[in-house]
């Protein structure tokens, strides 16, 4: 196929259509109606009424996708060197190395390394030509980091990677556990029907298990603040409390299950009373002991699980110690009733079903003889890699050793989000060829590639994306691709065609691998055979146009009848739960408990490094922040890297709010700023995950994070590692915002992106004679020379902005003290670089900009609280005070605010307390 | 109305000191004295701070006049005015007065106010034609009449009166060159920089300058001057060459009659000589070691001096920081204080270059010493106010050349929470 007619098979735009599509940022998976203008490349975007994972809410995150389709910080078109070219050249280029390459070195020299956000066709074509073409199993993707110890969990109980329930359950059930989950910043949309299930029953019970008070605890009934990796403990103990309270379930578990002696037995060695659970766990027994009475009391309950649970050395333990409660009552895949593990990114469930792991064969199929031999087959391959591939960790020690020669990373940005994450970079450094497939143009990894491939972004792929609870639903190409971006799928078949592959890789669009990966999901996996959970077989001779309309559904789909409509119909009514009367994918079809021993995280605090470092997501944004970061609305609300502390820790190490710190592990460091609070245990800080070396230089969590992983899935322990944090003095501090971009070398910096401008927060450690000089000498000929100044050397302040025909350009603040009034408030001036039409700003605006204080009659309003409707502190305070409000339903009456995802809501009942 | 029982109260001086401690006295106590005034220059009483305005034509002679001669008469004080009315003789000892035309007059009391007499440089040639000062209405006449058929103007001096003399004449269309013989104008009044942008703006109106320059001499024809040889080898063409380099308190009349004098008249506390039957105030006087070149002090004498002339006999004269002020169409300076800093101060800086607006704040113990504003003067009051008043301003620093509009409400909070006692100091202002 020529390079010009390749792809063209893609459905015809219109300009002003309705387009149903699915949000691109976390396994929520929420459906969106996005109101595409083509003309204008603009994208309005609103829930999708009908989509049963969110009934038209969205969370702040996926409101603003609209917001951040701009091109110009796109890759479009492809690089090889540094240097642009044609997609021809590229392609030629990436077919010769990989080839070179496996002749000299064999196919485990060369790997993939993807992410849970590339489609299902995506993954389906990097999985097939990996493992059935190349030979190697050495793919992987980030979602070894959020999903791989479920994964193995649910294949040690179920026999299958399967999620049993699904989000309707929420509404059902009496008892919420919510373990290791900041739901209420990370799945909001799931936070707020949980939100909305407590409203409508205020008997619903919710117990929070985190190490941190977290904004989800503001609805929970009951917080148990662990001692982080003490899960198994606390439901190992679980376990043996329901068997002493003669609480099993014993007709379920002799029906279905195996190794219940096994489990009763460590469970009682590993946690006999409930004063020892309770000790480990550094949690009150009467805490432990609520929770376990409502546990065991209540039957419709359910345990949401994520990050918290597995992102450690024993993550696959802890998934099972959950699971086995759940088997032990028979609660599992009951309305209302079972575990649910929450998956962080949009496509992580799509990923698994391909078999997109380094340790999966393909469509939940392993590498076991049988098979190996039906893959194979269904491939018509003889070159089928026979074992497992490299895990994510190891890969990346593998290319840092050199027997991984060339490397192809796809939407993902492995510098920033794997553990010791510094290696990573070394290892990309070093590795011969490495590939680059994104859709923008500035990355920490795409700045290493020698082939830069530009992707197409979310608004413009064209695929099916499965989320936390089985459901398959289409996203839906809303614009043109910009520039030359092309699908990963069309990349990597074309790439594939250059190898010899060509007849393999004959697809026309992407409903031709959508059907060939449903066909291979039902292969020697018929209803009755019923090998495998995973089977969409109903979806193999889907139309064009089917695929196009096709609605959002639950797995499995299975072939039952002759159309469509009877085999959709057929899985609404089916397929809403799994194992409610066993049908487990073991060889004798039972669910086994695992007997399990509670394990310490691998790496011990100790005199250097006595803190334990937990890390996590914020609200507002998503992954490494390549998207997010673009989005004005979501960088007010928590713009820098910080660390969170508790208050005997700040004192016992010296730190200040708002100062900055050193966090150093025995793997990297990392700067940011202090925030002390309560919600904080002691000897436990958390840094958010989010910050790359394009916004932050000293804010990557990676670089701290040990490298220790859970032996079974490979996923690695960020939720613990031993840390120390000293203070970072300052000598100059403050902030720059400019409508241009800069090229600023300090120490600190901090880049956050704004509709119209950049804010840079900036800190050194040395002493500058006068800031003046210092911003000069670290902003080079960057800066134009400034139209006003305030200079006072001797207090330690330096202010300047260049205004030009009313337009404000850039304002610089610099201050030897953190503290006000020598630092003047950010959001004032935020607001008014924010004005891009200069006839909005006149000269009482201007003439002081620098004191930063607005004049009388220039709104203030305040840090961004509800980033949906960008509503302000100050705006909602007054609100409060003008009305007298008491309550946020009110507030959000009067100014919006919280009345859509809800998210801000905690934030807004903390004001209400003021 | 009945005479001669009133004590007698001679005035020699018709300026603006003299007549303003007058005026003072007749309003507190109008009937006291029989008053008899004597003026060198044929006029009232005119405000001689204007002449620079009615030289620029915004303003003629009539508008500047303060007292005309009808108000003397309103107020029955006999006015000697003109150059033949110029008192040459003090005779102490027999308490009268003598004028050049020999009008005599005798006093109880008398008030000295001569003013003072422009420097003129010891140049050779500086007693041709057309070399003049700025200093009374015949000279801004000469001036105005030069302008109209001559082209080359050369003054000497740049300080506040040089450059109102420039800024007048170019004006009035002739090329002017100021020649300074310090680097930077105004070097008074002003630091380097606001200097800096003062002579930028100057240029921009077409005003020439030769800083660091001085004048060989003045050489002429036909007893006029044409040109002037200058000390870096050059001459430059002068057809009106005007000093405007400082003025000599006029204090021979003062020295004939015996009376104490240094640089001026010294006088007390309650602007008495060293006689105490006479006084003396304005720019003739010297107090406590100052001699005056601006009105502001001046109007504060004359009411310490109305108030003891009048015997109410309270008020003591203290010469307070002063003000700098520009009469520049279009161009504001302002100045006041310590602004070239002291060895321990520190000194603030705001600049907009867009507006042309400087402002220098010099700071010690956390105290405002000193302050240069250019452009903005708004403000500068204000400042003189926090310099005098000493007030701390640690907590408005950052804000402090954003002026009074921003700092004055902190400055009230801290007053009002922690010494509700010294209100009063921070809510005076100034009088205009
Ligand atoms: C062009 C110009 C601009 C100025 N601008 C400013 C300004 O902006 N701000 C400011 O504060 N100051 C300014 N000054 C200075 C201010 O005008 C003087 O400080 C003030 O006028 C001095 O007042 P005085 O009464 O002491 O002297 P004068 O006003 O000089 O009055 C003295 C009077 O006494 C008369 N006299 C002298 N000897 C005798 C005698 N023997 N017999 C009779 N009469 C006699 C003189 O003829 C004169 O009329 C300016 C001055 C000039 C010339
Ligand atoms: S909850 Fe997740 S899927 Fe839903 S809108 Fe937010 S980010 Fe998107
Ligand atoms: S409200 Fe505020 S932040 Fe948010 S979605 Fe809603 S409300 Fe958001």
């Amino acid at each position: 196929m020529s390079l010009a007619t390749a792809a063209t098979h893609t459905p015809v735009l219109a300009t002003d259509k309705k387009i149903n599509t699915t949000c691109a940022y976390c396994g929520v998976g929420c459906g969106i109606t996005a109101h595409v203008n083509e003309k204008t490349r603009t994208v309005d975007v609103k829930g999708d009424m009908h989509h049963p994972a969110n009934f038209g809410k969205l969370c702040s995150k996926g409101s603003a996708l609209g917001e951040t389709l701009d091109l110009s910080s796109r890759l479009l078109a492809p690089e090889v060197n540094g240097k642009q070219t044609d997609w021809e050249t590229a392609l030629d280029t990436v077919a010769e190395r990989f080839s070179s390459i496996i002749k000299e070195h064999g196919p485990n020299a060369v790997a993939i390394y993807g992410s849970g956000q590339l489609l299902t066709e995506d993954y389906y074509v990097a999985n097939k030509l990996m493992k059935g073409f190349i030979g190697t199993a050495n793919i992987d993707t980030n979602s070894r980091l959020c999903m791989a110890s479920a994964v193995v969990g649910h294949k040690r109980a179920f026999g299958a990677d399967t999620v049993p329930n699904n989000y309707d359950d929420l509404h059902h059930a009496n008892l919420l556990v919510i373990v290791g989950s900041n739901t209420a910043w990370c799945h909001p949309i799931i936070f707020g029907r949980i939100r909305a299930a407590k409203e409508a029953d205020p008997q619903l019970k919710i117990v929070v298990i985190d190490p941190r008070k977290t904004n989800t605890c503001d609805i929970a009934d009951l917080h148990l603040p662990l001692a982080i990796g003490s899960d198994v403990k606390l439901f190992n103990g679980l376990l043996h409390h329901l068997h002493t309270q003669d609480a099993l379930d014993h007709d379920y578990i002799n029906t279905h299950t195996n190794g219940i002696d096994d489990a009763l037995v460590a469970a009682q060695n590993d946690a006999n009373s409930i004063a020892d659970v309770a000790k480990y766990c550094a949690l009150s027994e009467q805490d432990v002991t609520t929770f376990y009475d409502w546990f065991t009391r209540t039957p419709k309950a359910m345990t949401l699980f994520s990050m918290g649970v597995k992102q450690s050395t024993s993550g696959v333990d802890k998934v099972n110690s959950i699971i086995n409660c759940h088997l032990a009552t028979g609660r599992v895949g009951k309305q209302g009733a079972g575990p649910f593990s929450l998956t962080g990114q949009p496509n992580a469930m799509g990923g698994r079903e391909v078999g997109g792991l380094a340790n999966q064969l393909a469509a939940h199929m392993d590498f076991n003889e049988g098979d190996l031999d039906r893959v194979a087959r269904f491939w018509q391959t003889d070159n089928l890699a026979q074992k497992p591939g490299l895990p994510a960790v190891s890969l990346f020690d593998e290319i840092d050793k050199g027997n991984v020669k060339a490397l192809w990373v796809m939407a993902t940005n492995p510098v920033v989000s794997l553990p010791n994450a510094d290696k990573v970079k070394a290892a990309i450094e070093k590795c011969d060829f490495v590939v680059v497939s994104d859709c923008v143009n500035k990355g920490d990894t795409l700045d290493l590639a020698h082939v830069k491939l530009p992707a197409q972004g979310w608004s413009e792929k064209d695929g099916m994306v499965t989320n936390s609870e089985r459901r398959v639903s289409r996203q839906r190409r809303l614009l043109p691709p910009a520039g030359e971006a092309k699908p990963d799928w069309w990349i990597m078949t074309q790439v594939a065609h250059k190898l010899g592959f060509e007849k393999s890789f004959n697809y026309g669009c992407s409903a031709d691998i959508f059907k060939e990966h449903a066909a291979l999901s039902a292969f020697e996996n018929t209803p009755t055979q019923k090998r495998r959970d995973f089977n969409i077989g109903a979806l193999a001779h889907l139309t064009d146009a089917q695929y196009d309309a096709f609605m959002p559904t639950q797995w499995p789909i299975p072939h039952i009848a002759d159309t469509l409509e009877e085999n959709i119909a057929y899985a609404n009514t089916h397929s809403t739960h799994f194992f409610t009367q066993g049908g487990f994918f073991t060889p004798n079809q039972k669910a086994n408990f695992i007997a399990l021993t509670t394990k310490k995280p691998q790496n011990a605090p100790s005199a250097n490094y006595p803190l334990i470092l937990n890390t996590g997501r914020l609200r507002d944004q998503w992954h490494t922040m390549t998207r997010t970061a673009l989005s004005s609305r979501l960088n007010q609300h928590k713009s820098e890297p910080f660390v969170e502390v508790h208050p005997n820790d700040a004192k016992k190490y010296n730190l200040q709010a708002h100062e900055l710190a050193t966090l150093t592990t025995q793997w990297g460091s990392m700067v940011c700023r202090v925030d002390i609070t309560t919600t904080q245990q002691e000897s436990n800080i958390f840094v958010p995950m989010h910050w790359t070396n394009q916004y932050a230089n000293k804010g990557r969590m990676g670089a701290l994070v040990n490298p220790a992983v859970d032996a079974l899935s490979g996923q690695p322990e960020c939720k613990h590692t031993p840390v120390n944090i000293t203070p970072f003095a300052q000598a100059v501090r403050g902030f720059i915002l400019s409508r241009e971009p800069l090229d600023l070398t300090c120490e600190y910096i901090v880049k956050i992106s704004q509709d119209t401008y950049y804010r840079y927060e900036v800190a050194s450690s040395s002493t500058p004679k006068h800031l003046k000089n210092w911003l000069a000498h670290k902003s080079g000929a960057n800066l134009n020379p400034p139209t006003q100044e305030l200079n006072d050397p001797q207090a330690g302040i330096y202010r300047a902005a260049n205004i030009t025909n009313n337009t404000v350009n850039y304002i610089v603040c610099l201050a030897n003290e953190f503290t006000a009034p020598k630092l003047p408030d950010r959001p004032y001036l935020s607001s008014v670089i924010a004005h891009t039409q200069s006839t909005e700003l006149d000269q009482k605006v201007l003439q002081p900009l620098l004191t930063g204080i607005a004049p009388i009659g220039v709104e203030d309003t305040g840090k961004t609280v509800c980033a949906c409707f960008n509503v302000g502190e100050k705006t909602i305070l007054n609100t409060i005070k003008k009305h007298s409000l008491s309550d946020y339903k009110q507030v959000g009456k009067h100014c919006q605010a919280g009345t859509n995802c809800g998210s801000c809501v905690p934030e807004i009942k903390i004001l209400l307390a003021q | 109305m009945s005479q001669t029982t009133k004590p007698k109260l001679v005035v020699i001086g018709n300026g603006m000191a003299a007549m303003k401690t007058v005026e003072e006295l007749l309003e507190s106590d109008p009937h006291r004295y029989d008053i008899t005034v004597f003026g060198a220059e044929p006029y009232g009483n005119y405000n001689r701070i204007l002449l620079s305005n009615v030289l620029t034509g915004e303003t003629n002679i009539d508008d500047i006049m303060l007292h005309d001669k009808a108000w003397y008469k309103r107020h029955n004080i006999t006015l000697h005015c003109g150059d033949h009315k110029k008192v040459v003789h003090i005779d102490r000892k027999n308490k009268h007065v003598t004028s050049q035309d020999n009008t005599q007059a005798t006093f109880d009391t008398l008030l000295i106010a001569t003013g003072s007499n422009p420097f003129i440089a010891p140049i050779k040639g500086n007693d041709l034609d057309g070399v003049i000062a700025f200093r009374d209405i015949t000279d801004v006449e000469t001036m105005i009449n030069y302008s109209q058929n001559k082209q080359h103007a050369v003054v000497l001096g740049g300080g506040l009166l040089g450059l109102e003399a420039a800024n007048g004449l170019t004006q009035k269309g002739m090329q002017v060159t100021v020649i300074h013989k310090s680097g930077s104008i105004l070097n008074r009044q002003l630091d380097t920089h606001a200097a800096q942008l003062l002579q930028t703006e100057l240029e921009k109106r077409g005003v020439v300058f030769l800083v660091s320059t001085q004048v060989e001499e003045i050489q002429g024809e036909n007893g006029h001057v044409t040109q002037l040889a200058l000390d870096n080898q050059h001459t430059i063409p002068c057809d009106l060459f005007i000093m405007a380099i400082g003025v000599k308190p006029n204090i021979g009349l003062a020295k004939e009659a015996g009376l104490a004098s240094n640089r001026g008249i010294i006088v007390n506390d309650t602007l008495q000589t060293y006689d105490p039957s006479i006084y003396a105030v304005g720019e003739c006087i010297e107090h406590r070691g100052d001699t005056f070149g601006l009105v502001a002090p001046l109007f504060d004498q004359a009411k310490v001096c109305a108030n003891h002339l009048a015997h109410h006999g309270v008020g003591a004269y203290r010469t307070l920081p002063q003000a700098t002020k520009l009469k520049i169409t279009g161009i504001f300076v302002f100045s006041a204080g310590q602004f070239n800093g002291t060895p321990n101060s520190e000194s603030l800086t705001f600049e907009d270059t867009n507006t042309g607006a400087y402002k220098k704040c010099v700071v010690e113990n956390n105290t405002l010493i000193g302050v240069v504003l250019y452009g903005d003067t708004q403000d500068g009051l204000w400042y003189q106010q926090l310099i005098e008043n000493k007030i701390s301003i640690n907590a408005i620093r950052p804000l402090l050349a954003f002026g009074k509009a921003y700092c004055q409400p902190l400055l009230d909070e801290i007053n009002n929470s922690t010494q509700p006692h010294q209100q009063n100091d921070l809510a005076t202002e100034i009088p205009a």
